[in-house]
């Protein structure tokens, strides 16, 4: 079965050529039947190759196809080749199968968009390199596709180009993804100078004898790996592209900007955890960071009006717990959360959409209310992902979420302040999405008549694929049930190969420090619970109950309010600190160094060149005997020299 | 291998066989009727053949009529190259020749003789034979250049060629005298197995020799300063003819130089300088003349030229590396090259016009596709990655490089960066300019899109898998020598 | 060194001193009329009338031009006539080859009417 591990982002890719070269010539169902099939298949062949890697004994669940050799120079070689295990076998079903869903959406949702046949082009082009990305067996080809993404991400952002807030946002999340690419560029140089491969294999087994753990290097090789994951990911301090991105169509949110691309920097700390778990330093810092940006945006979301915006703070938020479980080095429930983020975020999102497109594309929440009774399904999706998202007991984001939270405090790289941080962050997260339910689906009406007329639950293409994430969102988490409640945790037994060596050291490391107590981890979790509940209560009483006490808060806390609505004015931060300078010094290298220096430089050349290429021209006269006499002073010259010499 | 071989081994020559068929049967056919739009077909199926019957000799080392003739993969794969431009000309052709009122059977018969007279000239020891190959070449070339007889350009591209030719195939001629002056053979293995002895009985004479053999080839490749024929010829020719020639006959001269002076004669140092002047020369001249340019046809010219140069600069290196990466960049060049000829080509079957640059402007709003095809083959020749032109440049300067020639790198890579200027102008030119007068429509032929195709293909196809490329070319290194 | 090109060096001077002496020889010894009559084209009879560029029709160089091509194929022949006994059969066959290849030409050259007249 392995053997056609290829045609998984290949079909996709069949997908692009056919809709991209037909620049939408085709009829639109054509489109959109070949967009989605191509995704289904390679959602299928995924589903065959993760039982295939699932029938094989633990030890070799690891399957290496090299197409052929891409470059070689050198020492240097790079495969086009890619890499089945345990790890990439379960992304390759995440992005596939959730890929596969939000096409079928986008049929619904799209429908009169005229630029039809571009959108399923660049949505199958994006799942091409997302599975590159996962599915590569060393770094570069890997970059190939992280770059892939961000190509993607920003054509679909600007997607609607002609809105100028769209073009402007596709560009600042391009520019802030390169410069976490450079820093990702970077520790690839030092990986390769070091180690002198780029394959994941090579580069894992020959770590631990190349590096000196804990030292300088791997610390700065990790850092600057996870500087390249944070501008991906949306973390401290490159998450400002994300809320902007949100100008992009609905869908794009959901597949790109919440399940599948954002999470590749928490993919690409997981594939090199032999390299992060050497490195505590940069470990500390990728907690810490990860913990602060996840209690940063929630603080945003609590006071963000526009529905899609909450759902992107939220998307950083729920990231920065992902980058607190790779912190503490807990890898693997960073990857349970990922798949359930994928799930309940996606279909937050999709829910999103389908509020924006029954309100004619109204995204204040403070022009709707009371839509349940409009939009059943709608609700209903929407509020099995709030519970998930929150950590109801039983929902998905439940146990992924209590595992990294545990981890956070019992693993040899957590501790209690971790811990504390994400706590609160998990009582915010719960107060700011059910601000979200009952602003949006309870109360009172507050469109405008207008709207309210055009009102209607969205078509079946839009609904199914809701009703399946919604599935997914509750029962999704039980593979990966705790120790605590008596089950294996089949989740994390599964990704065991991936972290063997990781396992080890952290094994090694707790003999010195204190085992975990179950009575302690069930008290932490019904405090989490607890405080979940409470939370929930106040958005209820704030927002449902009585409305007039958001007023009065707002007034009591204007100031805190207005930092919060206003983002920390971390934009306009960067716009006075970054970009204005960068702007200031760009100008002068273009008025001074630029047009004066260089341009004179190239100028003069260009018109040297062009003096002799005028005289040069001067001897191309047309006439044969010309033309035998430059020939014949060649042939003297030459015998002359040959023989003379 | 042996020498001495008196068997005569016809398989060897099956696929220049092939080729003499269907060109006597064109000949033949013209009492028919309709020989002008069977003509082709023959053609076609000649070529097919030849080439069947070339993978047939894949792998095979033989030699035969007396030693006259090798048979060795170095051989094999020119014929191939061979075979490849031969197929890719033949179906730039048709179209256009119908269009003009010259699609006349004689044209086809040409192609094929010339073809033919290549694949003697790269798959022989005997400095006799390659000078037979090389005219059998060559005097079919004459008459294509001036096939179109009515237009006055064409005929004077014709009459210029034959005289400029007859001109260095004397010198060449002459070089092998004195060749055989010194050493009483012409086959080149016996001279190079004797080479020592020979060289210190007679220098002069052996040197002498070199050289002028030296400025033969150089004059069929366009190096500098053997090139002045170049632009007149590539301009006037019909242009499916100059797309032929630009990669035909240079491949064969690149494969009698490899065979003669770099099997041959490799430890002759002050070869390499020869070669290190006329590659510099070679680039630099091609390159800035191709600045000013304002007519396409003459323009490829000139950058014909210049490319022609940086095969010289493999040649210059040598070795096994640069050897292989000369044939990988000839491989390449031909793809893409022949490509941008055929969108040449398609743009002069319009009436009226002569490829010059204002008749570019407007095709990539009325034809994107056909805009986007020209701008790949533009960057591949100024050799941008991931086409096939920044891997063979790629390979050739590594090589030059690896074997110390820093400077000859550093030049051939300051002409590549000076040729983007005029190969953009191109793309601009085609995408940005505007003018009052509307743009006319092109009319696409099959036979033009199979050509785009494979050539697109070729182009990305070997900028993406280049090391396989590689690996193909090296398997071509062994030769008879 | 020097010395092994001095045949080169000599076949280079006598080519020179060849062509040289007889161009000499002729303006020193010949002997010259300057008469007008000199320069008419015939020394008697008519005086020629109208341009000697008058165009020959291109038949006439067509078929000199042909004649001349199969006349030296054909000098093929002698040598191979000589030893044809013992080439035997494959001297015999390679000489239809020949043949055959010439004829092909032959008949292009007809089928294209360069032989005809009209």
């Amino acid at each position: 079965m392995s053997e056609y591990l290829f045609l998984v982002p290949l079909f996709p890719l069949i997908g692009f050529l056919i809709n991209g070269l037909l620049l939408g010539r085709l009829p639109r169902s054509m489109i959109a039947f070949i967009a989605c099939v191509s995704v289904g298949l390679s959602f299928i062949l995924s589903l065959f190759l993760f039982f295939g890697l699932k029938a094989m004994p633990p030890e070799i669940r690891i399957v290496e196809q090299v197409l052929f050799n891409w470059i070689i120079a050198g020492s240097f070689h790079a495969n086009i080749g890619f890499m089945l295990d345990p790890l990439s076998a379960v992304m390759i079903m995440v992005v596939s199968g959730v890929g596969f869903l939000i096409h079928i959406y986008s049929i619904g949702y799209m429908r009169g968009d005229t630029g039809y046949g571009r959108y399923f082009a660049y949505l199958n082009l994006f799942m091409f390199s997302m599975l590159i990305l996962v599915l590569a067996d060393n770094f570069l080809f890997m970059f190939v596709g992280w770059e892939g993404v961000g190509l993607c991400s920003y054509l679909l952002i600007g997607f609607w180009f002609e809105k100028k807030s769209a073009s402007d946002a596709g560009k600042k999340a391009f520019i802030t993804n390169r410069v976490g690419d450079f820093g990702f560029l970077l520790g690839m140089f030092i990986i390769f100078w070091q180690v002198g491969s780029l394959n994941f294999t090579e580069v894992m087994a020959s770590a631990p004898q190349v590096f000196v753990s804990g030292g300088v290097l791997i610390t700065v090789t990790c850092l600057l790996l996870f500087f390249g994951a944070t501008g991906k990911s949306a973390q401290i301090p490159l998450y400002v592209w994300l809320p902007d991105a949100m100008e992009g169509p609905t869908p794009v949110s959901a597949l790109i900007h919440a399940a599948t691309m954002v999470t590749a920097g928490v993919y690409m700390i997981v594939r090199t955890n032999v390299l992060f778990i050497m490195a505590p330093d940069a470990l500390m810092v990728v907690a810490i960071i990860g913990v602060v940006t996840a209690f940063y945006a929630a603080t945003i979301g609590l006071a963000q009006n526009d529905i899609k915006r909450v759902l992107a703070y939220s998307t950083i938020s729920q990231l920065g717990y992902m980058f607190l479980a790779c912190g503490v080095a807990a890898f693997s429930a960073g990857i349970f959360h990922l798949m359930t983020h994928a799930f309940f975020k996606a279909l937050l999102f999709m829910c999103a959409g389908s509020v924006i497109h029954a309100m004619s594309g109204q995204q204040d929440m403070r022009y709707m209310g009371g839509l349940k009774k409009y939009l059943p399904i709608t609700f209903l999706s929407m509020l099995m992902a709030t519970f998930a998202i929150s950590g109801i007991p039983g929902f998905s984001g439940f146990f992924s979420k209590d595992e990294i939270l545990w981890k956070s405090f019992s693993s040899p790289f957590g501790n209690y302040i971790l811990w504390a941080v994400g706590f609160i962050t998990a009582g915010l997260t719960a107060f700011y999405m059910f601000r979200l339910i009952y602003l949006t689906f309870y109360g009172k009406e507050r469109m405008d008549e207008k709207t309210k007329a055009h009102i209607h639950e969205s078509p079946k293409s839009m609904t199914v694929p809701l009703i399946i994430l919604a599935i997914l969102s509750v029962i999704g988490g039980w593979v990966g049930l705790p120790h605590l409640f008596g089950f294996t945790n089949n989740f994390e037994h599964w990704l065991e190969p991936v972290m063997r060596k990781t396992n080890q050291i952290i094994a090694a490391r707790r003999i010195n420090e204190a085992v975990g107590e179950t009575g302690i981890e069930w008290g932490l979790m019904i405090a989490t619970v607890a405080l979940v509940l409470i939370s929930i209560y106040f958005a209820y009483l704030i927002y449902n109950k009585r409305t007039e006490l958001a007023t009065s808060l707002r007034e009591k806390f204007s100031s805190v309010h207005k930092l919060l609505l206003n983002k920390y004015y971390i934009d306009e931060f960067y716009g006075a600190i970054v970009i204005r300078p960068l702007i200031y010094f760009s100008l002068f290298l273009w008025k001074v160094i630029d047009v004066a220096v260089i341009d004179g430089f190239i100028n003069g050349m260009a018109s040297s060149y062009d003096d002799v290429s005028g005289t040069l021209r001067t001897m191309q006269t047309g006439r044969v005997r010309t033309y035998a006499t430059i020939f014949l002073a060649g042939v003297v010259i030459i015998i002359a020299y040959m023989v003379f010499y | 291998m042996d020498l001495t071989s008196a068997s005569i081994n016809f398989s060897i020559i099956y696929p220049e066989i092939s080729l003499l068929i269907a060109a006597a049967l064109i000949l033949v056919s013209v009492f028919h009727k309709s020989a002008n739009r069977i003509a082709p077909y023959i053609a076609l199926i000649g070529i097919v053949v030849s080439i069947a019957m070339i993978f047939k000799q894949w792998g095979h080392q033989e030699s035969g009529f007396f030693g006259m003739i090798t048979c060795d993969s170095f051989g094999v794969t020119f014929k191939l190259i061979f075979d490849v431009t031969a197929l890719l000309s033949l179906l730039i052709a048709h179209r256009y020749m119908i269009s003009k009122g010259i699609n006349r059977p004689e044209f086809y018969a040409l192609l094929l003789i010339s073809t033919m007279g290549m694949m003697v000239m790269a798959n022989t020891t005997d400095l006799i034979v390659i000078f037979l190959g090389l005219e059998i070449m060559s005097v079919p070339l004459y008459v294509m250049a001036g096939f179109a007889k009515r237009s006055l350009w064409s005929s004077e591209a014709g009459i210029k060629y034959f005289i400029m030719g007859a001109f260095a195939s004397s010198f060449l001629l002459m070089g092998i005298a004195f060749i055989y002056g010194a050493s009483s053979t012409t086959d080149l293995r016996r001279i190079v197995a004797d080479f020592h002895f020979i060289m210190s009985n007679s220098p002069a004479y052996m040197l002498t020799g070199m050289a002028l053999i030296l400025v033969g080839f150089g004059f069929k490749i366009g190096a500098v300063p053997f090139h002045s024929w170049v632009p007149d010829v590539y301009e006037g020719a019909p242009t499916p003819v100059t797309a032929f020639f630009s990669v035909g006959p240079k491949a064969a001269g690149i494969a009698a130089l490899l065979r003669i002076f770099i099997f041959g004669f490799a430890n002759v140092m002050m070869l390499s300088t020869v070669f290190w002047v006329l590659a510099v020369l070679t680039m630099s001249v091609g390159n800035i003349l191709a600045l000013k340019q304002n007519n396409i046809k003459r323009l490829l010219a000139y950058s014909s030229i210049a490319h022609a140069g940086y095969i010289l600069v493999a040649l210059t290196v040598g070795g096994n590396d640069a050897i292989s990466a000369a044939i990988f960049y000839l491989v390449a060049y031909i793809m893409f090259n022949l490509g941008a000829f055929a969108v040449v080509t398609l743009m002069e079957t319009r009436s009226g016009c002569k490829s010059d640059f204002s008749e570019l402007v407007g095709l990539a709003k009325v034809h994107p596709y056909l805009a986007a095809v020209l701008t790949l083959f533009m960057f591949a020749l100024a050799g941008f990655p991931p086409t096939a032109g920044f891997f063979g440049k790629f390979y050739i300067f590594s090589a030059a490089i690896k074997s110390g020639y820093i400077w000859l790198a550093v030049i051939g890579m300051l002409n590549s960066f000076l040729s983007v200027y005029y190969y953009l102008r191109v793309v601009k030119t085609s995408y940005f300019d505007s003018s009052d007068k509307s743009f006319i429509p092109v009319k696409y032929s099959l036979s033009i899109i199979i050509v785009l195709v494979i050539t697109v293909i070729g182009t990305l196809g070997i900028g993406l898998f280049p090391q396989q490329f590689l690996n193909w070319s090296q398997s071509a290194l062994f030769a008879f020598l | 060194m020097f010395a092994t090109f001095y045949p080169i060096l000599f076949l280079f001077i006598l080519a020179g001193i060849i062509a040289g002496v007889f161009v000499f020889l002729s303006i020193f010894f010949g002997y010259r009329t300057k008469l007008g009559r000199k320069g008419d084209p015939y020394e008697c009879g008519l005086k020629p009338q109208g341009t000697t560029k008058d165009p020959v029709p291109i038949k006439f160089y067509l078929v000199a031009i042909l004649f001349i091509l199969f006349d030296i194929e054909v000098v093929f022949l002698y040598p191979w006539a000589v030893i044809s006994r013992k080439l035997g059969l494959f001297g015999f066959t390679e000489m239809i080859v020949f043949v055959i290849i010439l004829l092909v030409g032959y008949f292009y050259v007809l089928g294209r009417g360069a032989l005809k007249w009209e």
